[in-house]
């Protein structure tokens, strides 16, 4: 009995302290000017003391708020609109943003920054969506596990040489299968008959991309020596090697490379628009920018940020990936994907 | 006699109150943003509801929802029975770490358990020419057994524990074989824990969505993982409603037939000193290295894997939990310590609120106990993805602006334990003899006295059961958190794990697997302490409750 007592008692006083600190904190936040909330997906990540320097400069504190995949962001976000969660939401990308630009969840603000981003980039004519990195969705392969050559087109994944080789995602629940979906449309002269040939090669598919990196991909253990993933990702594999090596064990298939251009953009109904501005502003100066692609392993878009030594000598990434208009993707992707799922299952 | 219609009026008040307060709980944070994402999705369009049934992908998908579930519940019982019996027989140290074995499961992150069996079944083909279960149905259904392991072996095995067993032993007196016995004697009796165990284990199964995509192929998409895909990848809300309310349908049809069922079976006993019947040494071991195959396999591939570092071993992996990279907003063990106070708070809601329907469900054999009953199951068999934006566009407004505090999370976990907490508990109050109470009455024991000291001891073998399961369950627990906005700094373990797995590299995949293991071993930890803690409290008290779980 007494023990119990003890216990609750202990437990009591825990959560009083904890609730507190959270008085304090509260107080402290007070006294400083904005706090600003970035919404994002959970793959966001940036090292310490980025956003201490946006502080330094302007006042503001930022809070990230993580929800989710880029799906559940678009999803959420919309849900919210008008009474958002934070000010300012990034990570969305091109084969999700159509969506949120049908709502009106997201306000215009062309920030001065934009100046240093290639026109390329630039997907919304409305200026509510500003974009912040890219990378691209690209078949892999493992070097030592190929027999012969590394495939170099397309068309190469569904000949003979590349047999039982392929893992891909499903478009229907992972977004580097849809936009490896999407690389094919774009890619290729037919489609369909591209997956009924591909599915006639022996093609498996997961739901997922960490079931297909580290199941059936040789990096976990797999035996398949090519599987869909990101250009970046044999740079990860060099960064995060164990024991440390001089060259990836993978590289990439260009010619397969779909483009995600990530987005961000003021939430309409923040208190805070100003601020929310000066955040977006924030997001393309070269503090930000230099310090994405260690950490989420995506390419800034600014022309004055700078790769770090990794990227620029490790990474591959194409002048001339494959890519649809955003509208295009969102009319279509009900009808794509079904008949995707005709040709691979039925 | 005035006296005791005063204090009978007393006493209802208070059952009021008590009843009350998990009612209004769950209300707010379960009912009201699942009803209130429900009806302003299917206010866009009402056509939409009926569109589904002719689609044949979602009558595929219901189909194979309730057969898998069927299938994965009839599994689970089967090859978690024998251990249900061993841990009926154990105690002391022995019994103390099969309960913390079979619990771990709980906690482990699905991607990673999903590469073991996957190594596991391409092994068994290559070596025994197995069918490879990868990718199948099978894989699923094994996956879900192994989940629900617990589920089957701690429910029936500390109801078990509890049973007069002298009627085996006369039975067995008169000649009956051993599978007679426990036939005609043993598994009559059993029913009601067999019930609710295996209602979890289909619920959970129903519901089941990490499994389902980590293992399962294409062709096996289920009512959840379609919820998913029409919410989160097309952004069509109106469809996923319609599935989140067949799904709902089905729950009701569940706890009707449950409660149906547990109410003709529910067998009280004498609570008379008695003992079990031991096992034969020859079963004894079978049983026990069975279990310890199937559940430690898993880990075992996960503790290899985590201490692997480079071309050798090490404990690099783990030391690395403790430094701040890049891919992770926190360190691992910052995570993990979050997961901790989430799992404690977690645990003590989901405690209070199942301990109350539970009384609520056995003392009101009526509509309101039948109320309560399913009050406190839906949470298990509503979609995460539901349930989380039922709380982005309900708890949004001044004064419950609640999306983004920290709280909601554990909250969250407690709202999903709950049906654990009240499955584990109801049948050891059905199986308390209703005279023994009446008897404490006639005596001139208060209600509340009969409680404490009566049921409460009683039952405390299924409340530590519950504690456990309600720990693991808010530490494993994924699903309804990431649906949830969530403050960088309050980056649960499971989550970290999936982070870390989320970027290609040799060294962030041996920290996740470190950070896996140390998951289970935090699990296990807390099922040996609540064990020691509450079978010393019995000691002290002098109670006499039989052996085992």
């Amino acid at each position: 009995m007494s023990r119990t007592n003890v216990l609750l008692g202990s437990i009591c006083v825990a959560m009083l302290i904890i609730a507190a600190c959270g008085a304090n904190n509260a107080t402290q936040k007070e006294a400083d000017k904005v706090t600003l909330t970035l919404v994002t997906h959970d793959s966001f990540a940036i090292s310490d003391g980025v956003f201490e320097s946006f502080h330094a400069q302007t006042g503001i504190t930022v809070e990230v708020l993580t929800s989710g995949d880029v799906g559940s962001l678009v999803a959420q976000t919309i849900l919210s609109a008008k009474n958002p969660v934070g000010d300012v939401v990034y990570g969305v990308d091109n084969t999700f943003m159509q969506r949120l630009l049908d709502s009106s969840a997201v306000e215009p603000y062309e920030t001065p920054a934009l100046a240093d981003v290639p026109d390329r980039f630039e997907l919304d004519a409305t200026h509510r969506l500003t974009p912040i990195d890219y990378g691209d969705v690209c078949v892999n392969y493992w070097k030592d596990a190929l027999n012969g050559a590394a495939p170099t087109s397309l068309m190469d994944l569904v000949s003979n040489e590349y047999k039982s080789s392929l893992v891909v995602q499903n478009p229907e629940t992972s977004s580097p299968g849809m936009a490896f979906l999407l690389a094919t449309i774009a890619g290729t002269p037919d489609w369909e008959n591209f997956w009924e040939q591909l599915r006639a090669n022996d093609v498996t598919v997961t739901n997922g991309w960490e079931a297909a990196y580290y199941g059936d991909f040789i990096a976990g253990g797999g035996s398949r020596p090519l599987v869909v993933s990101y250009a970046s990702s044999p740079v990860a594999e060099l960064i995060y090697a164990d024991p440390p090596v001089d060259e990836p064990p993978t590289g990439v298939l260009l010619d397969s490379c779909f483009r995600q251009v990530e987005f961000a953009g003021v939430l309409a109904g923040t208190a805070h628009q100003a601020e929310a501005r000066l955040l977006i502003d924030f997001l393309l100066s070269d503090t930000f920018q230099n310090d994405i692609p260690m950490n989420m392993f995506m390419y800034p878009t600014s022309n004055t940020a700078e790769l770090p030594p990794e990227f620029v000598q490790h990474s591959q990434i194409t002048d001339s990936p494959l890519s649809l208009p955003p509208a295009e993707i969102e009319a279509n992707r009900q009808e794509w994907t079904e008949r995707w799922v005709e040709i691979v299952l039925g | 006699m005035k006296r005791s219609t005063h204090s009978g009026l007393v006493w209802s008040t208070l059952a009021v109150v008590c009843g009350a307060v998990p009612l209004a709980f769950l209300g707010l944070f379960f009912f009201y943003p699942v009803a209130n994402i429900v009806a302003s999705s299917l206010s866009q369009g009402w056509t939409g509801f009926l569109d589904i049934f002719n689609s044949s992908r979602t009558r595929d998908a219901i189909w194979f929802t309730t057969w898998q579930a069927v299938a994965s519940t009839v599994v689970t019982v089967a090859i978690a029975m024998p251990c249900a019996a061993l841990m009926a027989r154990t105690s002391g140290n022995a019994g103390v770490w099969l309960k913390a074995l079979v619990t771990v499961p709980f906690v482990l992150p699905t991607i990673v358990v999903g590469g073991a069996f996957k190594e596991l079944f391409e092994r068994l083909n290559e070596s025994v020419g197995f069918p490879n279960l990868n990718h199948t149905a099978g894989a699923i259904i094994v996956a879900h057994a192994f989940f629900n392991f617990a589920v089957v072996a701690r429910t029936v095995g500390a109801y078990w524990a509890g049973l007069d067993h002298q009627l085996e032993e006369q039975a067995r007196t008169l000649g009956s074989s051993n599978f007679r016995v426990f036939w005609r004697v043993t598994w009559p009796r059993l029913k009601p824990a067999v019930l609710a165990a295996a209602s979890i284990t289909f619920l959970f199964s129903f519901t089941s969505f990490g499994v389902v995509l980590v293992l399962g192929g294409l062709q096996q998409a289920t009512i959840e993982t379609e919820i998913f895909r029409h919410a989160v990848m097309r952004g069509d809300l109106a469809t996923s409603a319609s599935l989140s309310v067949i799904q709902i349908a089905a729950v009701l049809c569940l706890v009707a037939v449950t409660s149906h069922l547990e109410r003709r079976t529910s067998v009280s006993t004498q609570m008379m000193r008695s003992t079990i019947a031991p096992m034969g040494t020859t079963t004894t071991t079978t049983i026990a290295v069975f279990s310890l195959i199937f559940l430690g396999s898993p880990v075992a591939v996960m503790i290899e894997r985590s201490l692997k570092v480079a071309d050798s071993y090490g404990l690099k992996n783990y030391a690395a939990l403790f430094e701040k990279i890049p891919q992770l907003p926190t360190t691992a063990a910052a995570a993990l310590g979050n997961s901790m106070i989430y799992a404690l708070i977690a645990t003590a809601i989901a405690l209070c609120l199942g301990v109350v329907c539970a009384i609520t469900i056995v003392a009101r054999r009526d509509t309101m106990g039948r109320f309560f009953d399913l009050a406190a199951t839906l949470p298990l068999g509503v979609s995460a993805v539901t349930v989380g934006f039922g709380i982005l566009i309900s708890l949004n407004r001044s004064p419950v602006d609640w999306r983004t505090s920290w709280w909601i999370v554990p909250i969250a976990h407690a709202i999903v334990a709950v049906p654990f907490v009240v499955r584990s508990i109801v049948p050891m109050l059905r199986q308390i003899d209703p005279a023994i109470r009446e008897a404490a009455s006639l005596l001139g024991s208060s209600p509340l006295q009969i409680r404490r000291q009566i049921d409460l001891p009683l039952v405390a073998r299924g409340i530590t059961v519950a504690a456990g399961f309600a720990f693991a369950i808010s530490l494993g627990e994924f699903g309804a958190t990431s649906f949830l906005p969530r403050r960088a700094d309050t980056l649960t373990g499971p989550q970290a794990v999936f982070r870390l797995l989320s970027t290609p590299g040799d060294l962030l995949r041996g920290q996740a697997m470190a950070l896996s293991v140390v998951l289970a071993g935090a699990v296990a930890a807390a099922v040996i302490c609540s064990e020691l803690l509450s079978s010393d409290k019995k000691r002290r008290r002098g109670v006499n409750v039989p052996v085992g779980s």
